[in-house]
């Protein structure tokens, strides 16, 4: 059976939701490789096997900078080494990079923003801001594909495996950008948004006050997300913000607070599983798509649905 | 200032006409590929430009031998966006039109791009490599970042994407950019030689309006349109033809439907949590 080449960067444990999302495809495509530009503990090594990683490929020595030339350039050389059917990454920002140089490097069409791969390696995608779904395939190279979170079950394998170590010798990653300072931010505890499977939202409505918002996603184990009015206004860091120009996202809850749900921000949450909508505005557009609306005040509706839980829960 | 503010900068910004994403979008034709009536252009190319803009005029602008060139791909529409740049102040701008281009996919998109950005950056035809070629953080249409790393591969040119400031200095007599960038839980510092790449977010600026002076000056600057004969690329190697991917098929998501609705009256917190307990949610 042919491998099917998943690119995991820093798979720390235990092994990230997302990390397991694509091993899963993968298994369903072949037999599971696993490519890590840095050396991987014999901890994360058998947690892969778990995860039915036969074969796990890792730079010779360490890439002379962690950034995406040095990684598409081990990526490359990988694929040369293990000849996959197919390769798998995440649908990050740097993930797609990573990908989009691959392709030039190897001659292999890429394509982004997958939601399914079906064993013949057609991909299904959504685009247009998700109000499209499209089926493409790739028609030259070996594909490679980048998979949105949440996209399947993550499951462990039936048997697990013990992967075989492979060093790759790295080619020159050509002219690169490096970090000459790096400060890390507070450490939120939250999930990443774009890989959030629930995402508490907040917009105008919440006139500068984000706590009701960042109380209700922590007792959901959320992420917290933004519409650009928000960020623009300075109420949450512009990382927070989800849409066409911020984060592309697909969790199984969506919870809009006090965001009116304009085209733009109505397309940013498209793809989520189940959305709930909080406005004062009963003509909010964003009305048009929630599976449950509530016309009121997000200062009221939001602290009681987040006492609500805790007092389920105790 | 510094000595580097002598060095005047070449420099290439990628503009991009696409569909007004404050209205409906629609894939069309056997391609799927987009409807580009009501086309503008992109949001996010106009932070990329207003940076090109900025680092030329801290060395003395154009009359300093600086050059900002906007250049785009696409059919006779897509100079709007050209013609846009212009009027906001780019110096000159660039048109690649060539009917074999339709469908184009990233591979194929980067592929002429590169071409033409070392056509653009050149003169009288003899291609260079600019100093700098500026993007926006993504496309509003294709939506998958490809394009700005596809571009630095095939150039070579160091990478940096999704800056939110940037500017050019001498280090050790040698031009770098330096860019500041911000992830979820860092904020890191990022230095690359030119030639280079840097993908601008749209926190870098605050873009300018095109003023009247602007628009009648764009009137003036030149626009080179050219061919992929003009730029040694086989029609084969570009649209659908040369595209490494493509779309079998394609559905608008059926529309979501409204869904139950009420209005709080006091207890609407604890219905809401009745909802997700119902739907397994929580």
């Amino acid at each position: 059976m042919a491998s099917v080449l998943v690119f995991i960067d820093v798979p720390g444990l235990p092994l990230p939701r997302a990390s397991r999302e694509l091993l899963t495809i993968a298994r369903g495509l072949g037999e599971p490789a696993v490519a890590s530009p840095r050396a991987l503990s014999d901890e994360a090594l058998q947690a892969l096997g778990e995860c039915g990683v036969a074969a796990v490929y890792e730079p010779a020595g360490d890439l002379p900078d962690v950034l995406v030339a040095a990684k598409a350039a081990f990526l490359a050389d990988t694929v040369r080494a293990a000849a996959p059917a197919a390769v798998l990454l995440g649908n990050s920002f740097e993930d797609r990079e990573v990908a989009a140089r691959v392709g030039v490097k190897l001659g292999s069409g890429v394509i982004t923003d997958a939601v399914a791969v079906a064993p013949d390696l057609s991909v299904t995608k959504s685009v247009l801001a998700g109000s499209y779904t499209s089926t493409c395939r790739v028609q030259a190279g070996i594909p490679v594909i980048t998979v949105k979170a949440n996209s399947v079950e993550p499951v462990p394998a039936a048997a697990p495996a013990a992967p075989e170590r492979h060093r790759v010798a790295v080619s020159d990653a050509g002219p690169a950008a490096r970090v000459t300072a790096r400060t890390e931010k507070r450490v939120s505890g939250r999930p990443e948004l774009s890989e959030a499977r629930v995402i508490v939202a907040g917009g105008r409505g919440m006139d500068g006050n984000f706590t009701p918002v960042e109380n209700l996603a922590d007792v959901l184990g959320g992420a917290v997300g933004a519409s650009r009015a928000a960020t623009d206004a300075g109420w949450i860091e512009h990382s927070a913000q989800v849409g066409q120009t911020g984060k592309t996202v697909s969790p199984q809850l969506y919870i809009s607070a006090g965001i009116s749900g304009a085209i733009q921000q109505k397309a940013g949450m498209q793809t989520a599983k189940v959305i709930v909508a909080v406005n004062k505005d009963p003509d909010a557009p964003v009305f048009e798509i929630a599976d449950f609306g509530i016309v009121g005040d997000v200062f009221s509706v939001l602290p009681q649905a987040t006492e609500e839980i805790k007092k389920r829960r105790s | 200032m510094q000595e580097s503010a002598d060095r005047p900068l070449n420099i290439v910004v990628l503009v991009k006409h696409v569909p007004d994403a404050q209205f409906d979008r629609h894939l069309t034709g056997p391609g799927h590929t987009l409807d580009r009536s009501e086309s503008i252009l992109s949001e996010l190319d106009e932070y990329a430009l207003e940076a090109a803009l900025q680092l030329a005029e801290a060395r003395g602008g154009q009359a300093a031998g600086n050059m900002v060139t906007a250049l785009t791909m696409g059919p006779d529409a897509a100079v709007n966006a050209v013609k846009k740049a212009l009027q906001m102040g780019a110096y000159q701008g660039v048109h690649v039109n060539d009917e074999s281009l339709a469908g184009s996919d990233a591979a194929a998109t980067s592929l002429v791009l590169a071409a033409a950005v070392q056509h653009a950056a050149g003169a009288q035809g003899a291609p260079a490599m600019p100093d700098l070629v500026l993007t926006g953080m993504a496309s509003t249409d294709g939506e998958t970042s490809l394009v700005p790393a596809q571009l630095a591969e095939r150039l070579q040119l160091a990478q940096i994407t999704f800056a939110s400031e940037l500017a050019v200095e001498d280090v050790d007599g040698a031009a770098v950019v330096r860019a500041r960038r911000d992830g979820d839980s860092y904020s890191e510092t990022l230095e690359a030689p030119l030639p280079a790449l840097v993908s601008v977010t749209d926190q870098a600026n605050e873009p300018r309006y095109p003023n009247f002076k602007g628009i009648m000056a764009a009137k003036k600057k030149s626009i080179a349109v050219l061919s992929l004969q003009d730029l040694g690329i086989d029609p084969g190697a570009a649209g659908l033809a040369g595209s490494w991917t493509t779309v079998a098929a394609s559905a608008p998501r059926p529309p979501r439907s409204a869904g139950t609705i009420i209005t709080d009256d006091g207890s609407a917190g604890v219905a809401l949590v009745d909802f997700l307990v119902a739907s397994k949610l929580i």
